[in-house]
């Protein structure tokens, strides 16, 4: 009889982040911020072309320069650290070359590390950098995604026998006389630009080998400190319990620093050959230069309908352009992977052909970022759905009713193999027509129309993947835990801690543990301590990506503190001369399960279990610590749903697009904390706003990126960005006691693509039609003719 | 060769030696540890690194650490320690408006100035006087949000709460 413990008291509650706190005062804990005693700094120089071959490298008098240590070449530094190929196995086929860490020879995109000065400051370390002699012979790069598959195209690097990184086709039995048969087919070529994270923290890595007695400590900003410790120790031939990574507060990530990078390695292996710290820091240029691109794809689509405006197939092709590696550890394949998969989800539509190449070329690697593949997805599906409505004379907020999986039709699985337990877009899509008025709205447009204002209603549907289980990367052979690991112990004072494998950076994850927990153990979240971000004080799992935080972390640490309930309950049935089926926590206490009657306080038994155990009946198990891991099963992955509107305003005679209105309605399962959830889904919209009208990294011909600073790379700003309307569908999931699926992604999935189909409604009367990313103000222009 | 510098930094007596390179983001971060002052661009388009020198926002990775001698300068810690924007603080906690927190020195010191400024502004203008503020995490709003219930609080206001979730209203 637990139930008085059962029922969620803080679970679905707005609290407020504690660590948020620090923040708000300045003392904040990055690994930007860190000084250790002895510490020095690496500084890189990097290749300036992008495509060559080194012919003279001179480091003498970098080597002499005030304040240098040493000055590390390829032959010096690359021997310590084995290389690391980005392939998986569950990718058939897919080749990528080995990585080592400086350039042995061959240089292949502009940004590469070549050299790298330790200094005792960071401008004596730049200072010296600019006395190494560099020659490069340069070759012509491979630039363009598509010339790269031409044949004869030269390979992006040596090693490869063709710029093909992968390829795969989906297809069902019935595509091709879906098309035959079709009473409506529309079709459209689409751009998606590249872009990058921009973590106002950019990477920041200190590394600490103690010689002494063999230990390195990795101070890194990352979510995945398990995923780094299986990497320093196997590629520098450590045993794991020779590396403590620590990732404390992170200034941004959106799975950017998950992935491997050479300054990375570069850091730890010079920390390990000098015996003291080593930090690098990537200043804004060097992070454009250096961090995952995203995104880059080049797709050609066609939807096939009947004559009642039922979507009865597509066909994509998509083509991911990902630079001269795929990453490590998790491959630059899954974005398009997802892609091809994503399409036409929230749909019935029972066929489809998908076919995917991911193609090299010699430009800084693209790999995994907020809402892997999603974007692409659905901006390319809903695009079409609108231009199906268009050719249909239907609405498109009704083409869409018409079409997605009735609420009441799980499980289902998709044309592309994806299994749904269960969405909701119809109550979605009902709910999002009544928040933004959708009727009045039309006739708003309507009527500025015919004063010469031109503003556009774009929706997006969307189906977002979240809580991955080993399918996602383990089955490749990728040591990339599919599980999670939470201790949750009770201190002799009666207060709780716990110490999770899931990490924060800045999503809320401590404050939804410290929920969780709270309601397993009858007390408030302020007694909740949580841990997170270091390998050697918390149990190993995959930490927080895919959106797997909540859904699996939440699990884990739900199920922990279920543990130590039990455990609690026991030895205060010990002390009371009770049952435990017969006692509950509540409010600090165990308490009489039916009465409510307080028995014993917390403390008390904290203070009896840790300080008088011999005062326990015989043989009571004293263990105030519960340890759980938690590994999803049932459904390979949990899908979440939505939709998403955008309401723009486009000045045909500039181009300039200004969005007035942004509507989000989504089901993320339980929702653990409203507060958390809804700025998640802003933050993500603002993210998918800046992909779909300013943020490009732009390359010139010779590969070179023309705008790597924050003056020329446009993000999106609080005076463009509107205010954006949350509704909420909650379908939890049956897989977990808890129910949560997780929100990351969710914003980011289809704000593009929301307001792609607004622009384009925008641009209607004048027959014009964009179907590249950024929509700059010149794109809309030459769409609309004027130039 | 270092040159001799006499300021104050929230309110404290500094005499530092550095060299006339040293911009005044370093200058606080790495010789005074003042680590609440961030670096996100290194050029002035990002406002990570806002601090006040004589009560207004200033860039300190534009400014050289030569150049505020003599100068008062104040950073997030001096402007909380001091209590100065206990309520900013507070509706910034209370809304959520920050995620990583990397952004959120320079938004206190914006929002700091602004409402020093213009003691009522409107969301237009809210969003305006942030133009200088990158945030990736947040999408802006709650940051809007929570100055905005800040300078209605001065006001005597009832707090705006169009905005918060219904169990905190």
């Amino acid at each position: 009889m637990t139930m008085v413990s059962d029922s969620p008291a803080h679970i679905g509650q707005p609290h407020r982040r504690q660590n948020a706190l620090r923040h708000l005062a300045g003392r904040g804990r990055f690994v930007s911020d860190l000084a250790l005693p002895r510490m020095v700094h690496a500084v890189f120089l990097r290749s300036p072309v992008a495509k060559g071959r080194i012919i003279a490298l001179d480091v003498a008098e970098a080597v002499t320069a005030p304040g240098v240590l040493r000055v590390f070449t390829a032959a010096e530094l690359n021997p310590i650290c084995t290389p690391w190929t980005g392939t998986l196995d569950h990718f058939a086929r897919m080749v990528s070359t080995p990585q080592t860490i400086l350039s042995a020879g061959e240089v292949l995109w502009a940004g590469q590390p070549v050299a790298m000065v330790i200094a005792r400051s960071r401008a004596e370390a730049e200072d010296a950098c600019e006395r190494i002699i560099l020659d490069i012979a340069e070759d012509d790069p491979v630039v363009d995604g598509a010339a790269a598959l031409a044949p004869g195209a030269r390979p992006a690097a040596s090693g490869l026998d063709s710029n093909l990184c992968f390829g795969t086709v989906l297809q069902t039995d019935g595509v091709d006389k879906a098309f035959a048969q079709a009473a409506r087919i529309v079709e459209q070529e689409f751009v998606f630009g590249r872009h990058t994270a921009v973590t106002l923290e950019p990477r920041a890595i200190v590394a600490d080998y103690d010689p002494a007695c063999g230990q390195l400590t990795v101070h890194h900003g990352t979510q995945t400190p398990y995923q780094f410790q299986d990497v320093y120790a196997r590629h520098f031939g450590l045993n794991d319990g020779q590396v403590r990574v620590i990732a404390p507060d992170v200034g941004g990530s959106f799975g950017m620093k998950l992935h491997v990078y050479p300054e990375e390695m570069a850091v730890v292996g010079a920390s390990i050959l000098l015996g003291r710290p080593v930090r690098f820091l990537a200043d804004r240029m060097e992070a454009f230069l250096s961090d995952i691109h995203a995104r880059d794809h080049k797709v050609k689509a066609r939807m096939a309908l009947d004559a009642a405006g039922t979507i009865t197939a597509m066909e994509v092709d998509d083509l991911t352009q990902i630079g001269a590696f795929s990453s490590y550890p998790r491959t630059s394949v899954v974005e398009g992977n997802q892609v091809i998969r994503l399409m036409g989800a929230p749909y019935r539509m029972p066929d489809y052909r998908g076919r995917l190449s991911v193609v090299f070329q010699n430009k800084v690697q693209t790999s995994q970022y907020r809402a892997v593949g999603h974007p692409i997805a659905c901006a390319v599906t809903e695009a079409l759905v609108d231009r199906a409505a268009e050719a249909m004379s239907i609405d498109p907020l009704e083409l869409r009713l018409r079409n997605v999986i009735a609420d009441d039709a799980y499980p289902h699985r998709s044309a592309t193999g994806y299994q749904f337990e269960k969405l909701s877009h119809q109550a979605c899509l009902a709910q999002l027509r009544a928040m933004m008025d959708y009727g009045a709205l039309r006739a708003e447009q309507d009527a500025l129309r015919a004063r010469g204002i031109h503003r556009g209603i774009g929706i997006a549907t969307f189906v977002e993947i979240t809580n991955p289980g080993a399918a996602f990367y383990g089955v490749g052979g990728a040591r990339i835990s599919a599980q999670d690991g939470a201790i949750v112990k009770l201190t002799p004072a009666g207060d709780v801690h716990c110490a999770i494998s899931v990490t924060e950076q800045g999503q809320g994850t401590e404050t939804i543990m410290a929920q969780v927990v709270a309601d397993q153990l009858g007390v408030s979240p302020d007694r909740v301590k949580v841990m997170t971000g270091d390998t050697d004080t918390t149990p190993s799992g995959g930490a927080t990506w895919a959106c797997r935080g909540a859904g699996i972390g939440g699990e884990t640490a739900l199920r922990a503190g279920r543990r130590l309930r039990d455990q609690i309950l026991t030895i205060a049935a010990g002390i009371l001369q009770m049952q435990a089926g017969d006692l509950a926590l509540r409010d600090g206490h165990v308490v009489e399960a039916r009465s409510g009657t307080e028995k014993l306080s917390l403390a008390e038994i904290g203070r009896i279990a840790t300080y008088r155990p011999d005062t326990l009946p015989p043989g009571t198990d004293n263990s105030l610590t519960a340890v759980q891991h938690f590994a999803p099963g049932g459904y390979p992955f949990d899908f979440t749903n939505g939709v998403q509107a955008s309401y723009v305003e486009v000045d045909v005679e500039t181009g300039m697009v200004t969005l007035l209105k942004h509507w989000v309605v989504e089901d993320c399962g339980r929702i653990i904390n409203p507060l958390l959830v809804d700025e998640q889904i802003r933050g993500g919209v603002v993210q998918g706003l800046g992909a779909a009208l300013f943020e490009e990294c732009v390359y010139d011909a010779g590969g070179q990126l023309t705008n790597g600073s924050l003056a020329d790379y446009l993000v999106p700003m609080a005076c463009e960005m509107p205010d954006i309307e949350i509704g909420h569908v909650e379908t939890p999931t049956l897989d977990t006691i808890l129910g949560a699926k997780g929100v990351g992604e969710a914003g980011t999935a289809a704000a593009g693509a929301a307001a792609m189909n607004a622009v384009n409604d925008a641009l209607r009367p004048f027959g014009a039609r964009i179907a590249q990313t950024p929509m700059t103000p010149m794109r809309i222009l030459r769409a609309l003719g004027h130039v | 060769m270092t040159r001799e510098i006499i300021l104050t930094v929230n309110g404290e007596a500094v005499r530092e030696a550095v060299e006339p390179r040293l911009s005044l983001a370093d200058f606080l971060r790495d010789r005074l540890r003042l680590t609440g002052t961030h670096l996100g661009c290194e050029m002035g388009a990002c406002g990570a690194c806002l601090v006040l020198i004589g009560g207004v926002p200033v860039h300190a990775c534009l400014t050289l650490a030569v150049q505020v001698d003599g100068d008062a300068v104040e950073t997030l810690e001096g402007l909380s320690e001091r209590g100065a924007i206990a309520d900013l603080q507070a509706a910034f906690h209370d809304r959520n408006a920050l995620q990583c927190g990397y952004c959120t020195p320079g938004m206190m010191m914006t929002a700091h100035a602004l409402l020093a400024q213009n003691p009522s502004p409107d969301r237009a203008e809210i969003r305006d006087a942030l133009s200088g503020n990158f945030c990736r995490c947040t999408g802006y709003e709650a940051i809007v949000d929570a100055i905005e219930a800040t300078a209605s609080k001065r006001a005597g206001q009832p707090e705006a709460v169009a905005n918060l979730p219904e169990a905190v209203k």
